[in-house]
């Protein structure tokens, strides 16, 4: 027996790649983890045979048995298209599970030649068949991960996504802001308006800021005291704010709250807010004779 | 007199300049100096620019609102301008919103509405 331990398996796959590559296919069709409504057969394949050579090149550098390492650099090419893989899979839908099936379809195929070329040698097959099993099931482990991270990635960008969606600042002409308020406003969000507000007015240069609650249903205390803040942050800033839109609900609350509106401007809805804030700025909207 | 707190007259108007490094004394100082100055150039104005503050304490907050009233009983407009982001949160949680100055984006905007006030 001159082959040692894992050379019999580096054997079979570049002897047999393209052998394994369509074994490693149809058992994927068999178990019926090959989706086909996800992506096509080339690419599919494509795919697979990548993930073969990079297998290839990983043992061949000899990081197997017990040195086996796949956070090591021999087995960089492998979790590089491990992650391609993946990342492109789980845009478009596989499962992490399914993901790790197809992994682990890798076995069986190798399995049965390696059945075939060591049965006269159970020993030197047992040890064969467990080395390789720990590099696969490192690598369904490996996508497993890749998946959680790629989740993450998505969860983080889409929460990003939502703060900025709650949080508009439209320049609704120059030096015009306008800040259309919708849904349930708590502090937090009150909060994260009022930077955001600011941190405009400072960019934009603006003079007036038209606070439109007109899609906002309730507020408590808190919240209409952050509007009453914000409005004062925002004269301290040396602009001047506007709220629009009050509903009748949320104006008998502010006041059966007790809570004191000041010198803050307020108009009945944007239209008008923005009429006004166009006035103090110098503007004038005037109507055509002919229409 | 630190140069923390130099002050120009432009158009009868006094002109500060607050440096970012500003300690509590020097302000102190600047207090004192302003309002004599505002009587000696009877000043019809005086437009602080605090663009350079990044933080203020309670302590700022207050002197700020002190030479407003001071100015006012003086006869002069006090204008805060160039106040940051986090200033104006900060005085305002601590309730500080100087209600004796009128305020502007900045120097600039200040002294245009002072002209127009003049005008008018």
């Amino acid at each position: 027996m001159t082959e040692t331990a894992t050379e019999t398996v580096l054997t079979i796959l570049q002897n047999d790649f393209e052998e394994i590559v369509d074994a490693w296919i149809s058992t994927q069709s068999d178990e019926g983890v090959q989706r086909t409504d996800l992506f096509s057969h080339k690419e599919g394949r494509e795919q697979t045979s990548a993930l073969v050579r990079a297998l290839v090149t990983g043992i061949e550098k000899g990081a197997t048995g017990d040195r086996f390492d796949l956070a090591s650099d021999a087995w960089s090419e492998l979790r590089n298209v491990l992650v391609d893989v993946t990342q492109e899979r789980s845009e478009r839908g596989v499962t992490p599970s399914d993901m790790a099936s197809f992994v682990l379809a890798l076995k069986a195929p190798v399995f049965y030649r390696l059945k075939d070329r060591l049965a006269k040698y159970p020993a030197n097959l047992v040890e064969e068949i467990w080395l390789f099993t720990r590099v696969v099931d490192a690598f369904a482990v490996y996508c497993t991960e890749v998946f959680i991270a790629e989740r993450d990635r998505i969860i983080e960008q889409q929460r990003d996504q939502m703060q900025e969606l709650s949080t508009p600042v439209v320049e609704l002409w120059d030096k015009v802001l306008t800040l259309p308020l919708i849904g349930t406003m708590d502090s937090a969000r009150a909060q994260e308006v009022m930077e955001n507000l600011l941190e405009t007015i400072l960019q934009r240069q603006a003079e007036v800021v038209i606070v439109d609650l007109t899609g906002v249903q309730t507020v408590d205390t808190q919240v209409a005291q952050h509007m009453l803040r914000m409005a004062a942050a925002v004269r301290l800033m040396g602009a001047e704010c506007i709220i629009s839109g009050i509903s009748p609900t949320i104006a008998q609350t502010m006041v059966q709250l007790g809570v004191d509106v000041g010198e803050v401007t307020t108009r009945s809805t944007i239209r008008n807010g923005l009429a006004d804030a166009l006035s103090r700025i110098g503007y004038e909207i005037t109507k055509k004779k002919d229409h | 007199m630190s140069s923390a707190s130099a002050i120009y007259l432009v158009e009868g108007v006094l002109l500060v300049a607050i440096q970012e490094d500003i300690s509590d004394t020097d302000i102190l100082d600047l207090q004192e100096a302003l309002s004599e100055r505002v009587v000696d150039e009877a000043a019809r104005a005086v437009v602080m620019d605090i663009s350079a503050l990044e933080i203020v304490d309670t302590f700022v907050g207050r002197i700020l609102a002190q030479l407003a009233s001071v100015s006012k009983l003086l006869d002069a407009q006090t204008y805060v301008v160039g106040m940051r982001p986090a200033v104006a949160m900060t005085l305002v949680e601590l309730g500080m919103d100087l209600p004796e100055s009128k305020t502007a984006l900045s120097l600039t905007h200040a002294l245009k509405d002072l002209r127009g006030e003049s005008r008018g």
